[in-house]
């Protein structure tokens, strides 16, 4: 029971801030203002993801191994790869590199 | 596929909005394919924590199937490890702190009333509100849900097996599992940025302010931060170069 509520209130808490937008705003426009702030938000969020993930708290996480293995997924894709190839591109690297080095 | 704008053609079937939804739906659930296999990862990697935590197989996985938010989940598990109930639940919430800006951009894109948007505002995950952005703030919203399918599959199965087989930390970090995430973001990140100079420079700005960040507040605050990008970027616009894509 005890590890049920906390459990709930964060499933809870996710279904309410993903309804937010619809139950704040309802069915009026944004001003065009905050439209421009949407079309970048995407990016900018992914971009910010990337960092926190690899960093963590206080930059604590941060491995040069994981950090090749996301530039080579990066790399594959530029090169035109598809996602998943990409991905596992990455994985395999990081894989390799922590294989011949540990 | 387009519509033309003076009507169907003698004998031509004009296309409905529930065609165009059901493309848009498939075409999604094709371009969620690649972000579900990085969650099946994601799952697997957080159902063998799960395990590991001694939080048995029900808890996790009905927590997975309703929830859908590897960042609260991961968070939820690793806090309530290390401190009290009330911080573990806060910093979830804190760390999906997002989905009310992303909500909110998705917003004008949603159809129905502001209940039937509520529900359809669920389908939000950080790859789908990407595969859903057709550029100048809008979303298709079906395209959204498409995605979303074989992601949520990816995350509650990936959780199940991570729960049943339950492979060590060391194993998953030995085979690579933590370059999928950021892989996957940054190859949906690299997609948006071919969209647009404005949206590669906010991008970038984004990462400094949440790379600033990480030394001051936690991950979650940090990526709150970041969201300043789009703000600046959208204020100074103006004075940046000219886009080369659909975001203008």
């Amino acid at each position: 029971m005890t590890l049920w509520l906390p459990v709930l209130a964060v499933t809870i808490s996710t279904w309410a801030l993903k309804a937010s937008g619809p139950l704040a705003v309802g069915g009026r426009q944004l001003p065009a203002a905050a439209m421009k702030v949407s079309a970048l938000m995407a990016p900018v969020l992914l971009a910010g993801l990337i960092v926190v993930d690899l960093g963590g708290a206080d930059w604590k996480d941060l491995n040069w191994q994981q950090v090749v293995g996301v530039v080579v997924a990066g790399l594959a894709r530029t090169a035109k790869a598809p996602m998943l190839l990409a991905i596992l591109c990455g994985i395999a690297t990081t894989a390799v590199l922590r294989l011949l080095l540990n | 596929m387009t519509s033309d704008p003076n009507g169907p053609a003698k004998g031509q079937i004009q296309p409905r909005t529930d065609d165009f939804r059901r493309i848009a739906f498939a075409d999604g659930m094709r371009a969620g394919i690649g972000p579900g296999a990085a969650t099946f990862v994601l799952g697997l990697a957080y159902g063998a924590a799960a395990s590991i935590a001694g939080w048995g197989v029900v808890t996790p996985l009905v927590f997975s199937m309703l929830s859908f938010s590897s960042s609260a989940q991961f968070t939820l598990l690793t806090t309530l490890s290390a401190g009290g109930a009330v911080a573990a639940v806060i910093a979830a919430v804190l760390i999906n702190a997002r989905y009310v800006i992303m909500s909110v951009a998705l917003n004008d894109s949603l159809y129905g009333g502001r209940w039937r948007r509520a529900l359809q505002a669920q389908a939000l995950a950080d790859a789908s509100f990407v595969v859903a952005h057709r550029g100048g703030g809008r979303f298709d919203v079906a395209r959204l849900i498409g995605a979303t399918v074989p992601q949520w599959l990816g995350w509650v199965t990936g959780t199940a097996v991570g729960l049943l087989i339950a492979p060590s930390a060391q194993l998953m970090h030995a085979l690579g599992a933590d370059v999928t995430f950021p892989a996957f973001f940054l190859i949906l990140a690299l997609d948006e940025m071919r969209k647009s100079r404005r949206a590669m420079l906010a991008a970038l700005l984004g990462a400094s302010i949440a790379g600033g960040l990480l030394f001051f507040v936690s991950p979650g605050d940090a990526l709150l931060g970041a969201t300043a990008a789009a703000v600046i970027g959208a204020i100074h616009g103006r004075t940046l170069p000219p886009t080369v894509g659909a975001d203008s």
